[in-house]
């Protein structure tokens, strides 16, 4: 047998063509910010630094808005800081997921018990109506806040599903021969458990960013976000305000649409890639 | 005997709800460690706008229910009982109206408008998903799949702003704000809801188009699963026909998952639907919600959310306690 790494990696990514579109898309949108922001004065994201209204031309290739900020500056700033927002948000809530998954579907009883329920009732309540309380008490947020925001509710659907993936887990024979040879519980879940898991969790990780990062642009169009900071859901929520859509000011929407469109097919694209990667059973299927 | 235990368990999960939406809605705006509701209103007496008057007198009222001389445990349980009475007191912007009476014709709107989508696209999607994992389907309608597949990923209200950009800017063949004309009384007249309809295609289209793939997905990935069991093949080698074998055998064991998760997807289409309604000026909820935020009028605010979870509870209530009857399988767990 002489089958590389290198050889079986490339074929095996042949095979799953949705995690490699997601993938590139994502990374094409991270190229467009860094390398924009090489070529482009970004200080021009920020208001009166432009006549307003102007439509896509040479000088401004995105055009610029009402109060005179140059379109293409705010998306190469907006697209990495709504991506680090979700990210953020995406990281922080499924390591909270993963920490209470794994107590609660471990050690049974009482305290899996309540997990489940606060769970069951977290996941009736839509998290943008937590949001909204929350935001409405910290008025005046930066990015970095409303991750930490998003994070408080992100949680919840991942510890569903990650519990879910520990009970059927613990119920594996492996899991019984390390318990007989002597192994204790914590020994148990970082040694045996968490390797297993981690796939499933990375998956988990890209579905929560996604649904964090929809979560930021809703709070955001709905005028709760950084009012300072050029976000793409601020600009939606500067176009929403002014009426930017029947203004006629197509230019205005377009570009936010378009990258934010992108990025959830990304991500979307990426999570039935993983999704394969995670839970081969899939595989004969899709 | 399935049915007392069951049924106490549902009620008793919605009154669990309803608890929790009232004490998060007592907290959470207090969490800076101040009453955002006095604040605000204090601002407002200060500044003596027009629109706010009489409001000294809801100062005072407040002051009754949620003075400072009171402990928190006592405003919370004053505050607990308004609710279960379902007083929402006064909106702060336009003063002697209560919150409830601006909900009552703003939920009116937001009903109509998701009962209606949500129902075509359940229906829509979940037989097209059905069609799409039926190998013996047409061509063309699996060639579909994609496109309509890709339009789930997009938030309804970024496909609305598209739709109002074409259809009702470019085009001008649907109106792109509100929900009636300007100047127009609503009433129950016929013409009045041909007005209404013709405004709410727009925002319905937004939420449709971009939830029909969420069904149809899932619908997929049940209809793949069932297509693999023996009695399919069982079915196929007795030959059964084509259509029955589709309807009969297949969508109705696939279709029980769908029906669980509609209670889930409310919530959902929820919070998307909100801003849908923002983005058309449509006079439901979310606008209400878009206008609060802007006016920083928390008595609506908090009202809007205790009155969404409460439908939302109200909803997944109704689907717990009919699901049973649909499918045998929860009767004999519970």
């Amino acid at each position: 047998m002489e089958i590389s790494t290198r050889h079986s990696v490339l074929g095996y990514l042949r095979r799953n063509p949705a995690l490699v579109l997601g993938l590139g898309l994502l990374l094409a949108l991270l190229l467009f910010a860094v390398i924009g922001r090489l070529l482009v004065d970004i200080d021009t994201a920020a208001p009166l630094s432009a006549p307003p209204y102007r439509p896509p031309s040479a000088e401004y290739p995105l055009g610029t808005d009402k109060v005179g900020r140059d379109l293409l500056s705010v998306m190469i700033v907006g697209t990495p800081l709504t991506l680090r927002v979700g990210l953020l948000a995406g990281v922080l809530g499924v390591g909270f997921a993963s920490v209470l998954a794994f107590a609660g579907a471990y050690y049974g009883g009482f305290v899996d018990a309540v997990i489940r329920l606060v769970v069951d009732v977290g996941l009736t309540i839509p998290s943008i109506l937590i949001l909204i309380l929350i935001a409405i008490a910290l008025r005046g947020v930066n990015p970095t806040e409303m991750a930490l925001i998003v994070a408080a509710t992100a949680w919840l659907w991942p510890t569903r599903t990650i519990r879910s993936q520990v009970l059927s887990l613990k119920e594996r024979a492996y899991v019984d021969v390390a318990r007989m040879s002597g192994m204790r519980g914590r020994e148990i879940i970082v040694r045996e458990l968490m390797p297993n898991l981690i796939p499933f969790i990375v998956a988990n990780l890209v579905n929560t960013t996604a649904a964090a990062i929809l979560a930021t642009i809703g709070m955001e169009a709905l005028g709760l976000g950084p009012t300072s900071h050029p976000t793409l859901g601020m600009t939606i929520y500067w176009v929403i305000l002014h009426a930017g859509v029947l203004g006629g000011y197509w230019w205005w929407w377009l570009s936010p649409v378009v990258i934010i469109v992108l990025i959830f097919i990304a991500l979307y694209l990426t999570s039935v890639g993983m999704d394969e990667l995670a839970n081969p059973r899939l595989r004969r299927s899709v | 005997m399935w049915a007392a235990g069951y049924l106490l368990k549902r009620v008793a999960f919605f009154f669990l709800i309803v608890w929790t939406a009232a004490t998060v809605n007592f907290f959470l705006p207090r969490l800076s460690g101040q009453d955002p509701i006095r604040e605000r209103m204090i601002k407002q007496v200060q500044s003596g706008r027009a629109w706010g008057k009489g409001i000294e007198e809801m100062v005072e009222v407040y002051n009754v229910k949620f003075g400072l001389d009171k402990p928190l445990w006592q405003q919370y349980l004053t505050y607990l009982g308004d609710v279960s009475r379902f007083d929402l007191g006064h909106s702060i912007a336009f003063y002697p109206k209560s919150v409830k009476e601006i909900l009552r014709q703003a939920l009116l709107w937001t009903i109509g408008l998701l009962t209606t989508t949500t129902l075509l696209a359940f229906v829509f999607g979940t037989l097209f998903g059905s069609l799409v994992a039926w190998t013996r389907a047409p061509l063309w309608l699996r060639s579909l799949a994609p496109p309509i597949m890709t339009l789930a990923a997009i938030p309804y209200y970024l496909l609305g702003l598209i739709l109002l950009f074409v259809f009702a800017f470019e085009l001008r063949w649907f109106p792109g704000h509100g929900g009636y004309r300007i100047g127009t009384i609503p009433n129950l007249s016929w013409s009045f809801v041909l007005e209404a309809v013709e405004h709410a295609i727009l925002p319905a289209l937004s939420i449709l188009l971009s939830s029909l793939g969420f069904w149809a997905i899932a619908m997929r990935g049940m209809m793949v699963t069932v297509e693999g069991e023996d009695y399919m093949t069982l079915a196929e080698a007795k030959g059964i026909k084509n259509r029955r074998l589709f309807f009969d055998y297949g969508l109705r064991n696939a279709i029980l998952p769908q029906i669980t998760s509609l209670a889930l997807a409310m919530g959902y289409v929820f919070s998307g639907a909100l801003l849908v309604e923002v983005v058309f000026g449509f006079p439901g909820i979310g606008t209400v919600l878009f206008n609060s935020i802007k006016g920083v009028d928390y008595p609506v605010i908090q009202g809007i959310v205790l009155t969404i979870i409460l439908t939302l509870a109200t909803t997944t209530l109704i689907l717990d306690l009919t699901l049973p009857m649909l499918d045998p399988r929860i009767r004999r767990r519970a």
